[in-house]
């Protein structure tokens, strides 16, 4: 039969996608060198790599957000070229950023069908997108109001939402950036049933993470990238995660987190009876010196909002705030600074960087009047200050007037560190400390953490992952619906599921 | 490490432009004409006095102008040091000339050169003289020396453009600020009227009108300046206390600014003030520099050094930058917004006495649209509207540049209607120059 022979002599079916060669730069930053992708139907493949390796480039570029200078792009075997946004939906391929592209105003299903509305004589039908997306949305098997607008759902949510977008336009290549950095556990789990359901409907999942556990739970494939270029690609039954974390970094690690020897002194922060609203009720607690304190807990359960009152971001209704046993009238952040206490924010791009200014200034701004004299900013010795912490904290960039936004997110991490650091702080608040930085400067942090304890400082560590808490922190306080539910005093000896338990009782 | 140069025209590549519309207008402008005033009677005597030893008898003709009267003093005192004889020295008009003529020929008296400015010689009075009046010999007509130059480049015509628009590049360093920040202020075109107007009301009512002191007219544009910061005041606080948008506060303001200027001058123009008012808009008294553009210098030098070497700068970018990160950095973003808007206010109050100087009036009218080219002016120099960019300095390349398009166009007689037209499209294409470049 001429069919079978035409079958026969077929050779085997095209990947679903394949990135050749591709180059990207940007002034004065090779970020893509030649790199190499493939992805397969049916398959989740895990794009691995510190910050800055240029794995979001590379997603922007097959998001057609980023134009590829060279290199080669084929999907099931014919080239396509990805020039914009709307060639890469035509060719099918769905792009969620870490960053959102939900319009808050917009309710979920306008939002579904953002670009492609359904109409009727001209005119958009609602109903018909409403009824839709509940499709979708049952399709995934989630329970959300598609008439809900975006700014009122949480960030789980928000995601499903893009989730139900790709679907919407019947995706066959989806690519996930950090999908899980914001998400609780529980959320984290319904992630992956449903991107094992996508998996079973043929789709190819390009899953971007710097959780490693989560790599080995879900992914068929990992490659993985280092400084623009292209390191390895392994089926995940032939990498271990030792193997995996000296790939992406290019050197041989020891350990996740850095041995720690705590000398606890005194206490330094007291937190008592701290109140505002439904998120925070009655809170109370001591940092002491040379302690780090884990405070952990769900999404929502009030620690970022205890730390906020604790800096003075937020007004309090109620409470006290002493340190080194004398009581603090702290009402705004400049107070909070000026008695010797540093918040390093969850979100540095929103809250810790002027991301339009340089790195100098940025570094420089709660240090400024050490820096200056009767106002007139001494610019030579702030440059000196600037270096020194740069070499100190191995901040990647090209000089103090490189734009902070310009940079990776673990050398952002850095410069927020650094401003920090130089201020001289006494109680130092982390929240969310290692979120998007990568494993080699993870433990950079962690050393640093280690170091500001060693030295006498109380360090207050908000965090989200178990792993993070267990390996780092002496004490950890679990928070649950605006209260502390429960502490445990040994860390080191802590297990996760203890942990869980106090945090969903 | 890029080279002081190219971040030079990184930060101010309007220089550029700027200096390409100079130079298009100075070779449009491109004519002959001839010096005028003491250089051109420096010249002349000069060339009189040659050779050495030369002992003319010159009748000296002008117009009654202040100009060439500065020319007909000088040449005559210049060639009486030297051995020239003056015979005398006529200001007016061609009929002044010929009666001159006529009494030196009725006392007999000879002239060997009739030295004139470029306008006297061309008097019809002076064509075929040695036949009208022969009893003088055949005197020479002389006139200053020709020679090419663009127009556009004359001294006088760059201090004009600088004392043109030193108002509005004044009244740009507040609104710099206040764009770097983050917003707006629409207020300032009222506000420079509100000032003229009480500067020139306290004046009249309040100290002894044409006769008031200096101490009496410094203390009337203080206040008026005073009443400005406080309108400032006023927006900036609800901007910082209460969260309205800048836009919809400075609205309203220029509103309650404009009328109360109207209500203040009872719709009428103030013009009760002494003659010596108009010290700060029209004197020259530094290198011959109008005394505006010297103090807009002055202020453009500490605006810069504010800007880029003190902890004040550094905030007003950072708040504009990200203001939730400025505020968890332990910057007071409350009071650097306040500054802002006080400082903006308080300049456009300054901009409103130099004009009240310069038109030595004051009138509800004034200021009219100059928000606008204010905020063009700081557009064009670089600044982003979204706020966090802007250099001050750039903002002065950009009141130039509008200035000197201004100038050229009324240089090259283009229409004021068609000129509106250039305008906009020339703020247009500076942003859209801008946005390219840093692509």
């Amino acid at each position: 039969m001429t069919h079978a022979a035409q079958t026969v002599a077929s050779p085997a079916p095209a990947p679903l996608l394949e990135m050749r060669g591709i180059h990207k730069s940007f002034p004065g930053v090779q970020a893509l060198r030649g790199v190499d992708l493939t992805a397969r139907s049916g398959e989740v493949l895990a794009l691995l790599g510190e910050n800055g390796a240029g794995k979001s480039t590379l997603m922007k570029v097959l998001g057609g957000a980023h134009r590829a200078d060279a290199g080669e792009i084929r999907i099931e075997g014919l080239p396509r070229a990805l020039n914009s946004p709307m060639d890469s939906r035509n060719a099918r391929i769905a792009v969620i950023y870490q960053e959102f592209n939900l319009v808050p105003a917009l309710s979920a299903a306008e939002n579904v069908f953002l670009g492609r509305e359904i109409s009727r004589a001209g005119f958009v039908d609602q109903a018909e997108e409403r009824r839709a997306t509940s499709e979708l949305f049952q399709r995934l098997g989630i329970a959300l109001d598609p008439a809900m607008p975006c700014r009122e759902l949480s960030t789980a949510q928000q995601q499903l939402v893009e989730i139900a977008k790709a679907l919407a336009f019947d995706a066959r290549i989806l690519v996930m950036d950090e999908p899980t950095a914001a998400l609780t556990a529980h959320e984290t789990e319904r992630l992956f049933q449903i991107i094992a359901d996508l998996k079973k409907a043929g789709m190819g999942i390009i899953y971007i993470s710097h959780r490693l556990d989560e790599i080995f739970r879900i992914a068929d494939s990992v490659t993985i990238m280092r400084d623009g270029g292209h390191v390895a690609d392994r089926p995940i039954g032939a990498i271990t995660k030792q193997q995996m974390i000296e790939l992406i970094v290019g050197r041989e690690l020891q350990s996740e987190f850095p041995p720690r020897d705590a000398r606890v002194g005194d206490p330094r922060l007291e937190a008592i009876g701290l109140r505002r609203g439904k998120s925070v009720r009655d809170v109370s607690f001591a940092v002491h010196r040379g302690e780090i304190l884990a405070l952990t807990g769900l999404v929502g359960s009030g620690r970022t909002e205890t730390v906020r009152l604790l800096f003075g971001a937020d007004p309090r209704d109620g409470g006290e705030i002493r340190l080194d046993g004398r009581a603090l009238d702290i009402r705004s952040p400049r107070d909070a600074i000026a008695a010797g206490i540093g918040l390093l924010t969850e979100d540095r791009k929103l809250q810790g960087l002027v991301l339009g200014r340089s790195s100098l200034e940025n570094f420089s701004l709660p240090n400024l009047v050490g820096f200056s004299k009767r106002g007139f900013l001494r610019l030579s010795r702030e440059r000196e200050e600037f270096g020194r912490y740069a070499k100190t904290l191995q901040v990647k960039v090209s000089g103090p007037d490189q734009r902070v936004g310009h940079l990776s997110g673990g050398n952002q991490q850095k410069v927020v560190l650094a401003k920090w650091l130089a201020r001289q702080c006494d109680v130092l608040i982390f929240d969310e400390p290692t979120r998007g930085v990568d494993v080699g400067a993870k433990y950079e942090i962690y050393l640093l953490m280690n170091q500001l304890a060693a030295e006498g400082k109380a360090i207050l560590m908000v965090s989200s992952e178990l792993p993070e808490v267990l390996g780092m922190a002496d004490r950890v306080l679990v928070m649950r619906g605006g209260r502390i539910a429960g502490e445990i005093r040994d860390a080191r000896r802590a297990t996760q599921e203890q942990v869980m338990k106090l945090a969903f009782d | 490490m890029k080279s002081t140069w190219s971040r030079f025209l990184s930060d101010y590549g309007m220089v550029l432009a700027l200096l390409a519309l100079c130079s298009f207008f100075s070779v449009v402008t491109y004519s002959e004409q001839s010096l005028s005033g003491e250089a051109a009677a420096s010249q002349m005597s000069a060339s009189l006095l040659q050779p050495a030893g030369a002992s003319p008898r010159v009748l000296i003709v002008t117009r009654d102008q202040p100009e060439d009267l500065l020319f007909a003093r000088r040449l005559e005192k210049e060639l009486s040091g030297g051995k020239a004889v003056v015979v005398a020295s006529v200001q007016g008009e061609p009929k002044d000339a010929r009666a001159a003529l006529e009494k030196i020929a009725g006392l007999g008296g000879r002239l060997d050169v009739i030295a004139c400015t470029s306008a006297s010689g061309s008097w019809q009075v002076f064509s075929g003289i040695g036949s009208s009046f022969p009893a003088l010999g055949s005197p020479r007509v002389v006139t200053p020396r020709r020679y090419k130059w663009p127009i556009f480049l004359k001294t006088e015509n760059l201090l004009n453009i600088a004392n043109q628009i030193a108002v509005i590049a004044i009244v740009a360093i507040g609104m710099t600020f206040v764009i770097i920040t983050g917003g707006i202020d629409l207020s300032v075109g009222s506000l420079i009227a509100l000032s003229a107007v009480i500067a020139c009301w306290v004046i009249r009512d309040a100290t002894s009108g044409v006769a008031a002191t200096s101490l009496g007219m410094i203390g009337a544009c203080v206040a008026a300046i005073v009443a400005c910061a406080a309108v400032g005041g006023f927006s900036g606080t609800m901007i910082t206390r209460f969260g309205i948008p800048p836009f919809i506060v400075t609205l309203a303001m220029m509103l309650v600014g404009s009328g109360s200027a109207y209500l203040l001058a009872k719709g009428q123009s103030i013009y009760q003030v002494p003659d010596s008012f108009v010290w700060l808009g029209r004197g020259a008294d530094l290198f011959g520099l109008p005394n505006a553009v010297v103090l807009m210098l002055l202020l453009y030098a500490a605006a810069h050094t504010l800007m880029s070497r003190t902890r004040l700068g550094r905030y007003l970018y950072a708040v504009g930058g990200n203001r939730e990160a400025a505020r968890l950095s332990g910057v007071p973003v409350e009071r650097v917004l306040l500054f802002a808007y006080v400082v903006s206010a308080a300049l456009a109050g300054l901009g409103g006495v130099i004009m009240a100087s310069q038109l030595k009036s004051g009138s509800a009218t004034y200021g009219n649209m100059y928000e606008l080219y204010v905020i063009a002016a700081v557009v064009v120099g670089g600044a982003s509207l979204s706020g966090g960019e802007g250099k001050i300095l750039g903002t002065l390349i950009g009141a130039f540049t509008i200035a000197v398009i201004q100038n050229g166009m009324n240089l090259t007689n283009v229409e004021s209607y068609t000129q509106k037209v250039v305008l906009g499209v020339v703020i247009l294409a500076a942003v859209l120059l801008d946005r390219v470049r840093h692509r």
